[in-house]
């Protein structure tokens, strides 16, 4: 499973409702720094496939959920359990950090 | 020369940071064949990462988006065989040779080290600031300035990097407030002139922040005439700080560094410590360009290279 594309209008279904934890990328095209975290973020996907849901929302297209969890920062990184954000990491970040924030959630 | 005692890993440079001085540092060492590491942080690639276009870098002539050009640097890096862990320094033991850096719960050993931490964003230290970042407060309008739109922020310094931020930001928040503390702006003209000419950048001088107001996020600020003591308040939705930056220098104990926290130079990139070599923005006051910072990192490379054969 490579990772997914939320929007708007699947956020509740694919998101808040998921069984499995969510990483979900908040990104736009003109944000360059958020270009680094993309690969990271697909390699992610592939390396947790059937341990957490991992997915992409670009905040230029979708205005409502990204703005209900507050970004002002984008390459935004929220990891959601529970239908909840559990874990927020705001900026670029190295792959080793986004696994520990992820590892800190799976136990 | 190189082996594995225990499970401590031997190089013959270790080079701390990852922006233009490290990579070009590692690009030189590894390509003078030395075994190098490279400490490159949680948050690799230094304050390129947080920009747009960079028009000054020579060679690429109609510029080159700042993570581009860190990302093709660490490439090339480790295209020479650099060895990169992405975790942050901790500590380091500069008092007996081979040297040790202690990173993410490992010790590696090296014959030499690079220092080329660069330097962070000064934040402004006021209340209600640190608890904001990310919620109103940047260091970075090309990542944040969108969220603006249609907002009115305040910019807070008088350099280039206060002028360049105003003007992303004009192009999104419908009033700019610059804040300086100062009498005039310290940018070039040009940048100045571009402000000025501007109709939604408005500049307040003899300024300063007293505090960030609201309760999550940012919804104002508490301004301070530092002529005349007068306060006011101001209702916006963002700050946005460029009153420059801190060299990264507070972790290396025995190191010295002067009063403004940049570590002291030696003749040809030398510390005070025989083996410890610095390049960047960490002991550079006063260029602080991407090219000054590549060019210190290739010279602080061909220094330890002369070093470790001398030691040979």
């Amino acid at each position: 499973m490579s990772d997914l594309v939320f929007t708007d209008s699947d956020f509740e279904e694919q998101v808040l409702k998921s069984e499995m934890p969510v990483v979900v990328d908040f990104w736009a095209p003109w944000c360059a720094p958020c270009r680094i975290v993309t690969p990271i973020i697909e390699e992610l996907a592939t390396e947790y496939e059937g341990k957490i849901k991992v997915g992409k929302m670009n905040v230029d297209d979708n205005p409502n959920f990204p703005s209900q969890y507050g970004i002002m920062s984008i390459p935004s990184i929220l990891i959601f359990k529970n239908g909840a954000p559990v874990k927020t990491m705001i900026g670029a970040q190295s792959k080793d950090n986004y696994r520990k924030g992820i590892d800190e959630l799976l136990g | 020369m190189i082996g594995i005692i225990g499970n401590i890993m031997n190089y013959d440079v270790i080079i701390i940071g990852s922006g233009p001085a490290g990579l070009t540092a590692a690009i030189y060492a590894t390509r003078a064949n030395l075994k190098t590491l490279l400490i490159a942080g949680g948050k690799w690639g230094g304050q390129l990462m947080l920009t747009t276009v960079v028009d000054n870098y020579p060679g690429f002539p109609e510029g080159i988006q700042g993570p581009d050009l860190m990302m093709a640097m660490r490439k090339q890096a480790e295209r020479f065989g650099t060895e990169f862990v992405d975790e942050d320094f901790e500590h380091g033991d500069f008092g007996t040779k081979p040297f040790k850096i202690n990173v993410g719960g490992k010790t590696y050993q090296s014959k030499s080290v690079i220092i080329a931490t660069g330097a962070d964003t000064k934040w402004l230290d006021v209340s209600g600031e640190k608890e904001k970042i990310g919620r109103g407060v940047s260091s970075c309008a090309p990542c944040d300035a969108f969220f603006f739109k249609n907002k009115k922020v305040i910019v807070v310094g008088g350099g280039d990097s206060a002028m360049e931020e105003a003007l992303v930001l004009a192009n999104f928040a419908t009033e700019i407030t610059l804040v300086h503390r100062s009498e005039s702006l310290r940018a070039s003209q040009i940048m100045q002139d571009k402000v000025k000419n501007n109709p939604k950048i408005k500049i307040v001088l003899n300024t300063e922040v007293a505090s960030i107001l609201g309760e999550s996020n940012v919804t104002g600020v508490e301004l301070k005439n530092n002529k005349t003591n007068e306060t006011s308040k101001m209702d916006i939705d963002g700050v946005f700080v460029a009153i420059g930056h801190i060299p990264n220098s507070m972790k290396f104990k025995g190191i010295e560094a002067d009063e403004k926290g940049y570590i002291k130079v030696d003749n040809h990139y030398r510390t005070n410590i025989d083996g410890v070599f610095v390049s960047g923005d960490v002991h550079d006051s006063h260029y602080k360009q991407a090219v000054t910072a590549a060019g210190f990192g290739c010279a602080a490379a061909l220094e330890v290279d002369h070093y470790l054969r001398g030691l040979d």
